[in-house]
């Protein structure tokens, strides 16, 4: 994984401290959904409002992997797993790969079983600029939570 | 379209294994245009399934935010020896399917 802070994410952070953000929202890469000084598309607020409804899904049980600063973004790798015992009486039915500034929100929507015996996926997913990648997963208790990762992208994926 | 899938070497009942499978295909995205300005269609693989002598394993619903040549990493707690099958379907239906055994190890592995 690349940590190196290149000129483009450093310009970057410099507009957004001048547009307005404040300096905390601008310099913490990892913030959480509620707080975050990110732009939503509405495409993303469509796409989650199909799976949550109007609610709120804790912040939970969601491990997302993938890196703080990706070069490329035609292959960015994730790796997403939600904590769950995995059994007949309490599994992951799904677990939803969302985009917040990709033109198409939903990136995957991935379906397991108890057979799974572990609620995790690894691939290679697109992001078209700088955004916060969200997940959410839904219990077979009918519980949903959902995680939530900012990435830095470098060179947008094009036009996915 | 070729795919491929890769099984842990070592296998015994009641372990979790991880499968990965990864496939050629542009995954295009349909919001691309050619140098004259005409759009490119949507091309993509927007399904993948997985099932284990005919039960379910896993799924997953794709859009064009999966990179080209799409690679997923998915796993499975092993009921014993059978086996694997990997369907991927292509937008208009063209659809890839590809076998896989899963034997069970006796020895105690080398």
């Amino acid at each position: 994984m690349i940590k190196r802070l290149t000129m483009h994410s450093v310009t970057r952070r410099s507009l957004l401290a001048g547009a307005g953000f404040t300096a905390a929202g601008a310099l913490i890469p990892d913030v959480s959904f509620a707080e975050g000084p990110s732009e939503r598309s509405a495409a993303f607020e469509a796409a989650m409002k199909a799976i949550v409804g109007d609610t709120v899904p804790d912040t939970a049980l969601i491990t997302l992997e993938l890196p703080e600063q990706a070069e490329n973004g035609n292959i960015v790798p994730y790796t997403v797993s939600v904590d769950s015992p995995m059994s007949e009486q309490d599994y992951v039915t799904a677990l939803h790969l969302l985009s917040t500034a990709n033109p198409n929100a939903k990136v995957a929507t991935f379906r397991f079983t108890p057979l799974s015996g572990l609620a995790k996926v690894t691939g290679r997913m697109r992001l078209a600029k700088t955004q916060d990648v969200v997940c959410v997963a839904e219990l077979s208790s009918g519980r949903k939570v959902m995680g939530v990762t900012r990435v830095e992208v470098a060179l947008g994926g094009c036009l996915n | 379209m070729k795919p491929r899938i890769k099984l842990p070497d070592t296998i015994r009942t009641g372990d979790l294994i991880e499968i990965k499978a990864l496939i050629q295909h542009v995954m295009e995205t349909g919001n691309r245009k050619n140098a004259d300005g005409t759009p490119i269609p949507r091309n993509i693989i927007n399904s993948f399934s997985a099932t284990f002598e005919g039960r379910p394993v896993f799924s997953a619903d794709l859009g064009s935010g999966i990179a080209a040549n799409p690679y997923i990493a998915f796993y499975m707690r092993v009921p014993g020896p059978g086996d694997l099958e990997l369907t991927w379907i292509e937008d208009g239906g063209q659809t890839t399917t590809e076998k896989a055994r899963v034997e069970i190890s006796t020895s105690t592995g080398q």
